[in-house]
């Protein structure tokens, strides 16, 4: 017992407890934010995009454009980037707080172009009889193609959601807090190997939590 | 009624005019079961989504009980398409919905009826259909016949004047097209409604059709009631048809008959005719023999017919021929 404790000599179990805090929240919150930004983008692309319900080129383009600037970027240098504009925002650049603009920057693009392909996958058959039935645009969008794509979307979220749990770890980078921060600070500055090898189990965990229940809720609402 | 007055579509692929449908006049009685038969690219449907504007005609007036379709704004467009039903070959139903909330979607999306009172709808379309028991279960639990069901109870859900059915027995094997077809009919005649098919299969239309139309390369070439179409096709399309429905081969049947002593005559019968003895009774009186050489007696809708190509020897030939041409019967010497 006493050599198992003494192998993890080097890590503050509270501070662990802090930081996985953190990282949720960030997660949580982000997640959030994303998800919220994220879906009407993305139907806004999938709508207007060629031989679509709404199609318009100028937005198709336009919005197609800033989404793929930001995927583009790596998510480290939009950290970077973003800071005069994070502040502006948040009214600081570091903490939580200062991580959370760039996190959805640099996570909603993506996620809308996932819940873009996910519509596209929504049967077109489906689509026209529910015109044939005299459906509004907005119906179309409510009643149609968001319950069809819903398994789709949901394996979004899922994806968005890992991609986000790493795109905290680098924040920590910048001073923003969470397991990526206690792994860069502790594990890579000081050598304590302890520490990186506990935050990153707890990232795998972490991962592979989000990842089931995603899978759970994907095969719950899949009836195809 | 329906009416197409010069109507034609040419859609725009990569700069370039394809012509869909010519101009093209047509009229579709109140209670009619029309056909429109055709290749796949022959036009037909885009003909079908023209009439409830899935499709918007290049030129032309598109006439439904005189209203001109062409000329509605998109709210009157929406209420008109509620007056009319659609079903699909593939059925397009909603995956992530129950069978009864795929039926329930027009109501729903028409809201202008209570929830108690859409699924009393919702139970009564569902019992018509045949499926009551089933409707808690999703599309993808059930058969292709049963789907296509679902799709009929749907298009039905809001009174519709007009069902367009769009391939709708294409992805379904002979027995449930025979009883998807007898369903159609059925609401045909108890809900007096205009039902326009489109199919590449004649015996389709041999089986619910009142009036039909053959169609190639985005032209009508020939229509009527079909029976006169069926066992009198004079298009080159139109014949192909009734061949492959019936499976036979004009070529092969002709080197088949080369040998065949005799005249070779082919007589139709519609009707109470077909049952009528006239073949015994004419050989017996005029002294003529008889063989068979190929026919078929079946029904189109409800109409029984018959169609036999004999070959006749010995006897009185010209009076056999002056007792069948009297009789209730069209009679064609084919050689």
């Amino acid at each position: 017992m006493d050599t198992l404790i003494n192998l993890f000599s080097n890590v503050d179990w509270y501070e662990i407890w802090l930081a996985t805090g953190d990282t949720l929240i960030m997660l949580g919150v982000s997640l959030a934010f994303t998800v919220l930004l994220g879906l009407p983008l993305g139907v806004l692309m999938f709508l207007t995009s060629p031989r679509q319900l709404l199609e318009n080129k100028p937005v198709y383009a336009t919005v197609g454009l800033i989404v793929n600037m930001l995927r583009a970027l790596p998510f480290i240098i939009l950290l970077i980037v973003m800071m005069p504009l994070t502040e502006i925002i948040t009214g600081t650049s570091l903490g939580i707080l200062g991580t959370l603009p760039p996190l959805i920057a640099g996570a909603t693009p993506f996620f809308a172009r996932l819940v873009e392909t996910a519509l596209r996958e929504v049967d077109r058959g489906i689509i026209e009889a529910i015109q044939a039935m005299g459906a509004t645009t907005r119906q179309i969008i409510v009643k149609a193609l968001l319950p069809e794509a819903r398994p789709g979307i949901l394996a979004a979220i899922t994806v968005t959601a890992i991609a986000l749990v790493s795109f905290t770890a680098m924040a920590g980078a910048v001073g923003a807090g969470g397991l990526g921060d206690l792994a860069i600070r502790y594990g890579y500055q000081r050598f304590q190997n302890d520490v990186m090898f506990v935050t990153v189990v707890l990232l795998l965990v972490l991962v592979q939590i989000l990842q089931t229940v995603g899978d759970r809720l994907v095969a719950h609402f899949s009836h195809r | 009624m329906i009416e197409f007055h010069n109507v034609h579509k040419t859609y725009r692929v990569a700069g370039r005019e394809i012509p869909a449908l010519h101009p093209t006049s047509l009229r579709v009685e109140d209670g009619q079961v029309f056909g429109l038969i055709g290749h796949s690219g022959a036009g037909k449907s885009t003909m079908l989504r023209l009439i409830n504007r899935l499709e918007a005609p290049s030129g032309g007036k598109i006439l439904v009980d005189d209203v001109d379709v062409t000329a509605l704004d998109a709210d009157g467009l929406r209420g008109f398409r509620r007056q009319v039903g659609m079903i699909f070959q593939h059925f397009n139903l909603l995956s992530s919905k129950t069978v009864a909330d795929n039926v329930a979607m027009p109501l729903t999306l028409a809201g202008d009826m209570s929830r108690a009172q859409i699924d009393q709808r919702v139970a009564e379309l569902l019992a018509r259909v045949g499926l009551s028991d089933h409707a808690k279960k999703y599309p993808a639990q059930l058969s292709g016949g049963q789907k296509q069901r679902v799709g009929i109870a749907r298009a039905l859900a809001t009174k519709p004047k007009i069902l367009l059915c769009d391939e709708a027995t294409s992805a379904l094997d002979p027995q449930t097209t025979a009883s998807v077809l007898r369903l159609l009919a059925e609401i045909n005649r108890e809900l007096k409604l205009t039902i326009v098919l489109i199919t590449h299969e004649m015996d389709v239309i041999r089986r619910v059709c009142d009036q039909v139309a053959v169609m190639d390369a985005g032209v009508i070439v020939e229509q009527g009631a079909v029976a006169d179409v069926f066992l009198h096709p004079k298009h080159p399309t139109t014949r192909r048809f009734v061949q492959e429905d019936e499976q036979v081969d004009e070529n092969e049947q002709n080197t088949d008959f080369a040998h065949v002593q005799g005249r070779i005559v082919r007589l139709t019968f519609q009707g109470e005719a077909t049952y009528a003895p006239l073949l015994g009774t004419v050989a017996r009186e005029t002294g003529v023999d008889y063989s068979i050489l190929a026919g078929r007696i079946d029904r189109i809708k409800d109409t029984p017919y018959g169609q036999l190509t004999l070959a006749i020897t010995g006897g009185d030939m010209d009076a056999a021929f002056a007792r069948f041409t009297a009789a209730d019967v069209h009679m064609e010497i084919l050689r």
